[in-house]
């Protein structure tokens, strides 16, 4: 039952005392539920991630093939007749092939196959497990790399400060795209083998490795300045004034409140990372073969966007897709923990 | 014959050749079609336009009417482009000095591009200069004339002293050898023993083209744009077999664009050829829609994935014969257009080239003809050699075909138990990267063409000691194989040749067998060539040697 003397006055009063109550996260997360569009984001997003992840029981129990093996003399049933998987040109002079197309069955070449003869939607799958997998991981160390810098450089100021700062004007400096095909090349072409640190040329270490760097002045700077204004805030000078350690007052103090800042860049820069390795395994410098990448399927379906468009159509629309999701969802993140939307990754 | 990168060949075996003594009367050009200006396309230039240094088919077919040498190939369609034919020398002389010794008398009144008549001094000087720029087969095809050791060894002052005698008086230039050699006609029609001015720089020339004989010369050469081919206005034709007059006036060969725009251009009718094969999802649209404007000609080439022998796990026979046992050559064919565009093949020498009796140890039916892959006995040899586990990197050129055949490759080394991985690099580097053993390549994919028709031009080049150089990168035994009672029958072929060329081929089928059954590479297919011509080309004529005869097809 409602009070039916309250004035609209009283409402709001009674609404704000509520949320006195709240946390900032709880506030948040209300928020960010009430966003409809991030939440439908959200959903789609776990969607194609569950798909990825159930890639090798898509591939084993449904399409049963192997994608990363050729099958360039196999045969499949469709539609109750026995069609090659690569059809020789009968007509004319006779020249060339044509991998199987689109026959929509799951349970048989649904996107159909692409130059090797591999089946198409089991590689879309598998690709997406790798690109999302560099994605993450490479948002993971960009974000901690990005932090302890800003942090660091933030809090002591100084040369330490200068000398960080310095470190990223560099960074800053090259093209983000020139910066990761150059580390590509010299990384991925020979692999590292630093010390103890040794790292195969094909390994998704590289490219996780190469993307979580690039971007990292992009999310450090603006760390930094928060960082330099927290510093100034009446909290953090009373801590210091009581004599409590530096380091503490950076882990309990300041870097809780530049966590949301961090939070909000996860899906922005997941989506981008996810543009970078693809277009880094498409020049045939991020993902190597045998693995697959939404990138590389790209690629391998370059060769084919006369007679079988659909091998590079899928990942790019698995692609568009996934980066579409994560920008909706970011943005309803950065409105729910940041009303101010003062930060924004630059143009890259 | 050459692919579009560089090779080098060195001493061969007899050729089965029918050697012309007189060129026929000169065919007659019909004058209706005399004119114009041809537009031929490449993704890129050959590199240096110099004709003693360059070594691709891209220039060499072109060099045919720019140049000449002391003999020829023949200007003729099909195989009778092997025959040798007599150029600037009047006839093809008889040897001498028990086949050590060949006089040629040089044709008069021949001249120049730039107007300067051709003397027996501009002769002596060309065959010198072969080493003094440091010709990539001055070692390989010259190092049996008397005097080559010391010019190998000092290029810059090399005479030839005693190897090369110019008489000016009677118009002759004989070259005396250190031994007789059965090719030495084929070694002097390349381009790489063709005649230009006496007074042209001793150094590579690069980009400024050099004055020729021919009926066409290089009037412009732009790497990174075009190359500009005119009428040489001081030409007279001597001899329609050696050098023919051409049709079009004007050839320009322009560079840059994507294999994909080339073809467009061709169908829209702004250009007349590419050098570049089409593009594999091309081929079904040309093949069917442009048949007409298509010709597909048979190589003397091989693709093939040399193992090297030396390092592991191809040290190990059973695990390189295993990889011969799982290669599918019918998907290999697939990938390479489709059995209009290749042949499934087993062994080094291909089909119709001296020497060639078919075989097909690796199969599952072995016979003469490859009939399917034996999986089966693969994995079992595998097993036996106890490498399974191991990581192979196959190094493939980063153009689609090559990828794509180097993939299949991994997926067939990862079936056998292999940790296999593919590795496109640049296709500029990737040919002198996989020869050099420093780069510790197990296994590679390659192509091999002809440089004239010998059974030595493949086997003794590709699988001689000889051709073994530990940590360089002009090593083109690539596998790394040198089998020392296995070059003992080529060291006896190759002098056989000289007395019984017949002879000499048949040990050279032996040899080929015996190399196969080391398995020092995989046989994976012979290639076709795709000629895609514009509408209004006419007249087209195919050379074995040298392809397409570019100046005696028309465009008007």
């Amino acid at each position: 039952m409602t009070d039916q003397t309250a004035s609209p006055a009283d409402l709001a009063t009674a609404t704000r005392a509520a949320h006195v109550g709240r946390g900032p996260w709880v506030t948040a997360l209300r928020k960010l539920r009430s966003d409809s569009a991030a939440v439908l984001a959200l959903f789609f997003f776990l969607v194609i991630v569950a798909l990825c992840l159930l890639a090798p029981l898509y591939a084993t129990y449904v399409a049963k093939t192997d994608p990363f093996r050729s099958n360039l003399s196999g045969k499949i049933e469709v539609g109750g007749e026995t069609v090659p998987i690569m059809a020789t040109s009968t007509e004319g002079l006779g020249l060339g092939f044509t991998p199987i197309g689109p026959t929509w069955d799951p349970t048989a070449y649904m996107l159909g196959a692409d130059a090797q003869g591999r089946d198409v939607a089991a590689r879309l799958l598998y690709g997406g497990r790798n690109s999302l997998l560099i994605a993450g991981a490479s948002t993971l160390i960009c974000l901690i790399l990005a932090a302890i810098v800003g942090l660091v450089a933030g809090f002591f100021g100084g040369w330490i400060d200068w000398v960080l700062s310095r470190c990223l004007d560099v960074l800053w400096a090259f093209p983000v795209y020139l910066l990761a095909i150059s580390l590509s090349i010299v990384l991925i072409s020979h692999g590292v083998d630093i010390g103890p640190i040794s790292i195969n040329a094909g390994s998704l270490a590289l490219p996780i490795f190469i993307i979580g760097i690039i971007f990292v002045p992009y999310v450090a700077r603006p760390i930094r300045g928060q960082v330099l204004s927290l510093k100034e805030s009446e909290f953090v000078l009373a801590a210091v004034g009581l004599g409590v350690p530096a380091y503490r007052i950076l882990l309990r103090d300041i870097l809780p409140n530049v966590t949301t800042t961090l939070i909000v860049f996860v899906p922005l820069l997941m989506a981008i990372n996810m543009v970078t390795e693809s277009a880094l395994s498409f020049l045939s410098i991020g993902v190597q073969q045998p693995n697959a990448s939404w990138g590389t399927i790209i690629q391998d379906g370059q060769g084919l966007l006369y007679t079988r468009p659909m091998v590079a159509m899928a990942p790019g629309i698995a692609i568009v897709l996934t980066v579409l999701t994560l920008n909706v969802f970011g943005d309803g993140l950065r409105d729910a923990l940041d009303p101010r939307s003062k930060l924004r990754i630059g143009t890259t | 014959m050459i692919s579009v990168r560089t090779k080098f060949a060195g001493l061969a075996a007899a050729a089965a050749l029918a050697l012309s003594v007189a060129a026929p009367a000169s065919a007659e050009l019909d004058p209706a079609h005399k004119g114009g200006t041809m537009r031929l396309l490449a993704v890129g230039a050959g590199g240096t336009i110099d004709p003693h240094v360059n070594y691709t088919l891209q220039y060499w077919q072109l060099y045919q009417s720019i140049y000449d040498g002391l003999v020829t190939f023949k200007h003729a369609a099909g195989t009778e482009g092997f025959t040798i034919v007599p150029d600037l020398a009047e006839e093809l002389p008889s040897p001498a000095d028990d086949g050590k010794s060949y006089t040629f008398k040089i044709r008069k009144g021949i001249k120049f591009s730039n107007g300067n008549e051709l003397t027996v001094k501009d002769v002596v000087a060309s065959l010198q200069r072969i080493f003094k720029v440091k010709s990539p087969t001055a070692g390989g095809f010259y190092a049996v004339i008397v005097g080559a050791d010391k010019c190998l060894e000092a290029p810059d002052s090399c005479t030839l002293e005693g190897g090369v005698v110019g008489d000016e008086a009677a118009g002759t230039v004989t070259i005396n050898l250190t031994q007789p050699d059965p090719e030495i006609f084929q070694k002097l029609a390349v381009p790489h023993a063709v005649v230009v001015p006496a007074d042209s720089p001793m150094t590579d020339v690069g980009t400024q083209p050099l004055p020729g004989t021919g009926a066409y010369t290089i009037a412009a050469y732009d790497p990174n744009k075009q190359l500009k081919i005119v009428r040489n206005p001081h030409f007279k034709e001597w001899s329609a077999d050696a050098q023919p007059d051409g049709y079009p006036d004007e050839i320009d060969y322009d560079f840059g664009l994507t294999d994909e725009a080339e073809i467009n251009a061709i169908i829209n009718g702004e250009a007349d050829w590419t050098l570049d094969p089409p593009p594999p999802d091309r081929l079904v649209e040309i093949g069917t829609k442009y048949k007409d404007q298509v010709h597909v000609n048979t190589l003397t080439a091989w693709w093939y994935a040399p193992m090297n022998v030396n390092i592991p796990p191809f040290n190990n026979e059973k695990a390189r014969q295993a990889v011969n046992y799982a290669v599918d050559r019918d998907a290999l064919v697939n990938l390479f257009g489709g059995p209009v565009l290749a042949a499934p093949v087993c062994q080094v020498l291909p089909p119709g080239f001296p020497g060639h009796k078919p075989f097909c140890t690796y199969s599952k039916d072995p016979g003469e003809k490859w009939s399917a892959p034996d999986m089966e006995k693969a994995k079992a040899l595998v097993a036996e050699s106890g490498t399974a586990g191991q990581e192979v990197a196959v190094i493939v050129q980063d153009n689609a075909v090559d990828k794509s055949v180097g993939t299949y490759l991994q997926s067939v080394l990862s079936e056998l138990g292999y940790n296999a991985s593919v590795k496109p690099i640049s296709s500029n580097i990737q040919f002198t990267y996989i020869q050099n053993t420093n780069n510790n390549v197990q296994i590679s994919v390659s192509q091999w063409y002809q440089d004239y028709p010998a059974a030595s031009d493949f086997l003794n080049i590709l699988f001689g000691c000889g051709s073994f150089h530990p940590g360089s990168d002009s090593s083109v035994n690539i596998a790394g194989f040198c089998d020392k009672e296995i070059q003992g029958k080529m060291d006896d072929a190759l002098t056989l040749a000289v007395t019984d060329p017949k002879g000499a081929d048949e040990m050279w089928s032996e040899i080929d067998k015996a190399v196969m059954a080391k398995a020092p590479a995989v046989p994976l297919f012979t290639p076709k060539h795709v000629d895609f011509l514009s509408k209004r080309v006419g007249n087209f004529k195919f050379n074995a040697q040298y392809y397409w005869i570019v100046t005696q097809s028309w465009v008007q």
